[in-house]
């Protein structure tokens, strides 16, 4: 058994020298400090989208797009196929806590101002992706073609009509109709299955081998001062079998949540049904909604919307160049005024979602 | 690393302990992993209607020596009427590998078209690749309507 793993290597080490490969894995050191615990987030959010892998190949597999057999064929799923019921749950579930998860990552290394010199590309992959997990959310949502998803997407691609000049158009791409129907349903399968994964594994192999390459960030101020920086363990295999447990923490609760908080299906779409009273989007999209509603139909020349639009759509592009114009943190200097602008977006997020969940 | 010094009696047993454990936990979790992930794979049963007889057309609208292909639940059945006015039913899924049969005017014959297996009109294979005759329906004709059935 040995001796055959051993010729093995060898075989294959000497076509494509595997040494360099393994020295390049196994020379990372994760540094120890107050803040480590940030570090988890980003390896927890990479096994939920494993997770995501795996299940939705799995859904693939009796899933069947189109306005007669999308919301069936769930049914199906959830009541006839072994395990269904379990393996859609946790696809569901899990789509929530990556966002989450993704989420505290992302605010994590922003207030570490990890993303400063020489860490930029990796930010911006990072935040790439995350604009591609709100779009596999709102892609997936509409999937099981029920009345909660086909209002949501009517608002949500209405939403994107309302952006000047390429609006109408994107709106079009992204419906493939005037309406919402079936086309819709395809072109998010579509989008859902094979574009946003595609796109999102390149960024994800970008991000990581950045990662891998220029090491864990040190907090600003932490390390600088003394002579001989901070203490750290070996990636592999100290760190590593730390995550390895979050992670089976992780699975747990999901295991809870897709068992005893099993998702519904709900209604199927009727496109002649007037929208249930109450219809909200997902948490994840909730401070954005709840801000349209408070924005008055008419500023000056321009729609309400369209300003609501306009400036979430800027305070995210400024956000995703945070590392270009952050000067300070780039220079190795403390920078209050990221905290200050980090903390005001946090607050804002979580007073408007619980804003939209209550009213 | 692994210290490679010699233990006592109850710290070799307590490892041992905590070993079996770990491994038992490891191998219980990736059971209940691995084992909704396989039963997912395989597909239901499909709650398949038990068809026994169905009502397949009208006499007059079959001409002789001609074979038409009617549906038999979610299974394809091949009606033939014979040069005679006979009518008889057989499966028309060939039994070499389920590709649907035909019936051949120009040689009265049933004809797969797959890989040219034949069939006489009693279903049995008498030439080409296929190892088993077709299974034979009841047909009966009541007024002027037809009637498949399984031949019990």
């Amino acid at each position: 058994m040995k001796s055959a793993w051993n010729k093995f290597y060898s075989w294959l080490d000497e076509r494509v020298q595997l040494q360099n490969l393994i020295q390049f894995m196994g020379k990372k050191y994760v540094p120890v400090h107050s803040h480590s615990i940030w570090y988890y987030f980003g390896g927890v959010s990479l096994f939920l989208f494993i997770i995501q892998v795996m299940t939705g190949i799995l859904l693939l597999l009796y899933y069947k797009s189109g306005e007669e057999f999308a919301f069936e064929s769930i049914q199906y799923i959830m009541s006839k196929v072994n395990f269904g019921w379990l393996i859609r749950s946790i696809h569901s579930w899990t789509a929530n806590l990556f966002i989450l998860t993704a989420m505290i990552h992302m605010f994590s290394v922003f207030f570490e101002k990890a993303y400063r010199k020489p860490r930029e590309m990796t930010w911006i992959t990072g935040m790439l992706m995350f604009f591609l997990a709100l779009g596999f959310g709102f892609s997936g949502y509409l999937l099981p073609w029920n009345e909660l998803a086909f209002f949501a997407t009517k608002v949500g691609t209405d939403i994107a009509g309302v952006i000047p000049f390429i609006g109408k158009p994107l709106m079009i791409f992204l419906r493939g109709s005037e309406e919402v129907n079936g086309a819709t349903l395809s072109r998010f399968f579509g989008f859902h299955v094979a574009v946003l994964p595609g796109i999102f594994t390149v960024l994800l192999g970008i991000h990581l081998v950045l990662v891998q390459r220029q090491g864990m960030s040190e907090p600003l101020g932490l390390g600088a001062n003394s002579k001989s920086g901070l203490k750290t363990m070996p990636f592999f295999p100290n760190f590593l079998l730390r995550d390895l447990l979050f992670w089976l923490v992780v699975l747990n609760l999901l295991a809870i949540l897709a068992v005893f908080f099993p998702w519904e299906l709900g209604k199927k779409a009727d496109p002649f049904a007037s929208a249930p009273a109450g219809i909200k989007p997902e948490w994840y999209f909730l401070f954005m909604f709840q801000t349209l509603k408070y924005i008055p139909a008419k500023l000056l020349v321009i729609d309400g919307e369209v300003f609501g639009v306009l400036l979430f759509s800027f305070a995210g592009l400024l956000w995703m160049l945070v590392p270009f114009w952050d000067k300070k943190s780039n220079r190795g200097e403390q920078n209050r005024f990221i905290n200050y602008i980090g903390l005001f977006a946090v607050l804002y997020i979580i007073f408007f979602t619980i804003l939209g969940w209550l009213l | 690393m692994m210290n490679k010094e010699i233990l006592t009696q109850p710290e070799q047993s307590k490892r041992n302990f905590l070993k079996i454990i770990l491994s038992g936990g490891i191998v219980a979790l990736v059971g209940s992993i691995l084992y909704p992930i396989f039963a997912f794979l395989k597909p239901p049963k499909q709650g398949e209607v038990e068809v026994s007889s169905v009502k397949v057309g009208k006499l007059k609208d079959i001409e002789k020596n001609s074979g038409t292909i009617v549906k038999f639940g979610t299974k394809p059945v091949l009606l033939v009427r014979t040069e005679s006015g006979d009518l008889r039913a057989f499966s028309a899924t060939c039994t070499h590998l389920d590709c649907t049969v035909q019936y051949r005017k120009d040689f009265g014959m049933i004809w797969c078209a797959c890989h040219n297996g034949k069939y006489d009109l009693n279903g049995r294979n008498v030439s080409g690749p296929p190892p088993r005759p077709l299974n034979e329906y009841k047909v009966v004709v009541q007024g002027d309507n037809i009637f498949v059935s399984k031949n019990v």
